[in-house]
């Protein structure tokens, strides 16, 4: 496909004001994909923290209020600086690719939602240096200990807010490039699944994070402004906030994960050299999961003391969810089926995903139980589950995504082998890290608690050692990476031999203008 | 870009923007609409409220008994506070009379708000307080002590399977409502 770029089209200032000022999809999308980058380590760091105290039993390494601290800012950091910015990168990158669209459909009001977010985290770290020092009463920042907090828990409210106005904003860009700048021909059922489930995150994003802002509001307010919305003394109901937090909560767990159920469905069919089985399918299914996300919040607060009506409601529609995601993981593995495949990085990455992400999913359905959640509630075997689907879900199909796609983005092709060894160990020490955690919260560890009875120790041992191996892999992506942007072995345009759609008919790496002129879809 | 393209985002942005103010709207709307869906399915707890005639008015089952115990807590106050008897048993459609006692150990004067909670919840709908010292801010100078009366009643069409029922008192500081940081000021005084 040639593209009308010309040479001064393809002109861009330099230093640091073609960061600053730039309003070019490629340009914010590598920005976003950077600063997700560096808060994965932010975040990691502070897994660190939290693995190396649990080496052991009793306190050894920091002291409990600061342990609380590193387990609330880990979860906040990759949930809000890590894996979102990470798919709002790659829909920067990919989308208007996809579509054939010349840009973002917002390009300015693009560049400011990036930049709003290095602000949200300074906010949000700088609460570590606060007296008081920085949040402490886990990501959910539940009423009333969020109410006690110090200024630390202002200053995640407060990045808690920038980082919500940066998503609904860089929501409505997506929603309006994918609506409004398809190429002529592509229409809505032709389109890649990536673009699929972004848009539909998109939407979730919209409804969602207002509902976030509020009730952290509402939070600040109680805090410094006299109202009692969460305080029982003036009337109010702290279950009321976890009602509406988890109203935004369980969608956002979707907006974590969709986008990566497009991804992966991108690069399944590539490497199997089929198209994806059952597109339609797939697409409604991902229409389901969105719309049954609204209707499930209640299942995080089973033993808040539900009436049985109400616990058997969120049971039942919690465990319908398994239909279309089932339907997913079918459909993956029936692309697979019969394909002839081969198992490149970015292929081991999309398989790992089926594997690990099926067994949170199950782990999942395990906690939609409501007699058997009072048993698991606020346990290890609820973090070992989510970290199946967050770590083992969106982590690594974003790292599959980076492997797929870092070759049409830079021009080179990536290691191979050292991309392999990136995967495998990945995998490994991860199962290494997470597994025994299952057993662990069957066996009733809690979780955020620094320390453990002794008969824990085994398990926890073999989980810290696992972090530790996790935590020093990844270092060897991001050298990885850094290797493929400075040089390595040409691309070709398609770069996978598998590979269809309009992104792959652009040379590699793009110009920095791409689909001046639409490209036409039959 | 092209003209009508640029209008078309534009329209598209303002109504994507309208649909995120209106969930900003409905995340606050949520807070009234939980205490509506509460007042009228009586969860969480939320008692109502009836008046003498309605006591009057009302039929008595005397072929069942209800256990009704009491409970109370103290947040934020230096204050005793306690029932002055544990438990009553009264028929459903009766009202019974109760009293706790209060007193301020502090040294100065200080006022308190009650915040009543009825368990199990489905029951709760069908507890009505007749009078309660809970309906008005009590003050108690410096080691003045009082007995606070409650009357109450238990609706007769409570439901069958429910034998007893608890009513908890929680006593918070009136003018110091998120005085939790003062730890040192909180007792507790449940009965045995």
């Amino acid at each position: 496909m040639a593209t009308a770029a010309t040479a001064h089209h393809d002109e861009h200032p330099y230093g640091i004001m073609r960061w600053l000022c730039t309003t070019n999809h490629k340009d914010i999308g590598t920005l976003y994909l950077w600063f997700a980058f560096i808060m994965f380590f932010v975040g990691g760091a502070m897994a660190m923290v939290i693995r190396a105290e649990l080496f052991q039993p009793g306190l050894q390494v920091v002291d409990p209020h600061f342990f609380n601290q590193m387990t609330t800012l880990h979860a906040l950091v990759m949930i809000f600086g890590a894996v979102m910015p990470a798919f709002v990168g790659l829909a920067n990158w990919q989308i208007p690719m996809m579509i054939g669209a010349p840009d973002m459909a917002l390009p300015r009001l693009n560049n400011w939602s990036f930049w709003l977010l290095p602000f949200a985290a300074t906010l949000l770290l700088g609460g570590l240096f606060a007296p008081g020092g920085g949040p402490a009463a886990g990501w959910t920042i539940y009423p009333p200990l969020s109410v006690q907090g110090g200024m630390g828990t202002d200053f995640t409210i407060l990045a808690i807010h920038t980082l919500g106005i940066s998503s609904v904003l860089g929501a409505l860009n997506i929603i309006a490039t994918i609506l409004n700048m398809r190429a002529p021909g592509l229409t809505l059922m032709k389109m890649p699944l990536f673009v699929w489930t972004w848009l539909i995150t998109a939407y979730l994003l919209l409804a969602v994070m207002p509902v976030l802002a509020g009730v952290v509001t509402m939070l600040l307010t109680d805090r410094h402004f006299g109202t009692h919305f969460f305080d029982p003394a003036g009337g109010g109901d702290p279950v009321l906030f976890q009602h509406v937090f988890w109203f935004f909560g369980h969608p956002e767990v979707y907006i974590l994960i969709l986008p990566a159920f497009g991804v992966i469905s991108q690069i399944l069919p590539t490497f199997s050299r089929k198209p994806l089985f059952g597109y339609d399918s797939m697409v409604y299914a991902t229409g389901s999961i969105a719309f049954l996300s609204f209707v499930v919040w209640a299942h995080h607060m089973f033993t808040v003391g539900l009436p049985t009506a109400g616990e058997l409601f969120f049971m039942y529609m919690t465990m319908l969810i398994a239909v279309p995601t089932g339907v997913k993981v079918f459909n993956w593995v029936s692309t697979m089926w019969r394909g002839s495949m081969t198992f490149e990085t970015p292929m081991l990455f999309a398989i790992g995903f089926v594997f690990l992400f099926t067994i949170g999913g199950l782990s999942g359905l395990m906690l939609a139980i409501v007699p058997a959640d009072f048993q698991y509630h606020d346990t290890y075997f609820v973090v070992a589950h989510f970290h199946y689907v967050l770590f083992s879900g969106s982590i690594m199909a974003i790292m599959g995504a980076v492997y797929y796609w870092l070759p049409k983005w830079t021009g080179n092709m990536y290691n191979e082998a050292q991309g392999k060894w990136h995967f495998w160990l990945t995998a490994i020490f991860f199962n290494i890290t997470f597994f025994p955690q299952h057993f662990l919260g069957l066996a009733g560890m809690p979780r955020r608690i620094p320390d453990y009875a002794l008969q824990f120790t085994e398990f926890n041992v073999w989980s810290s050692i696992g972090a530790f191996g996790l935590g020093l892999t990844q270092l060897l992506f991001l050298y990885i990476v850094v290797r493929t942007i400075r040089g390595g072995k040409k691309a070709t345009d398609r770069v996978w031999e598998g590979a269809h759609g309009l992104e792959w008919t652009l040379p590699s790496p793009p110009p920095y203008h791409t689909f001046a002129t639409p490209p036409k879809v039959d | 870009m092209t003209d009508p393209l640029a209008k078309s985002n534009k329209r598209l942005v303002g109504i994507l923007s309208l649909i995120t103010l209106a969930m900003l709207g409905f995340g606050f709307a949520l807070v009234p609409l939980y205490d509506l869906f509460c007042d009228v399915t009586g969860l969480n707890g939320k008692t109502g409220v009836a008046d003498a005639k309605a006591v009057e008015a009302s039929r008595v089952d005397t072929s069942r008994w209800v256990t009704v115990e009491f409970t109370s807590q103290v947040n934020g106050l230096a204050w005793e506070f306690r029932p002055m008897q544990n438990k009553i048993r009264v028929h459903p459609g009766e009202a019974a009379l109760v009293k706790y006692y209060a007193h301020n150990r502090g040294l100065e004067t200080a006022a308190g708000n009650a915040v009543p909670s009825v368990s199990p919840g489905e029951a709760a709908a069908h507890f009505k307080k007749v009078q309660c010292f809970c309906f008005t801010r009590q003050e108690l100078k410096a080691g003045e002590s009082r007995e606070m009366p409650v009357q109450f009643l238990v609706e007769y069409d409570l439901p069958k399977e429910v034998k007893t029922l608890t009513l908890s008192y929680v006593f918070f500081n009136a003018d110091k409502t998120q005085a939790m940081t003062n730890k040192d000021e909180e007792s507790n005084a449940s009965p045995g």
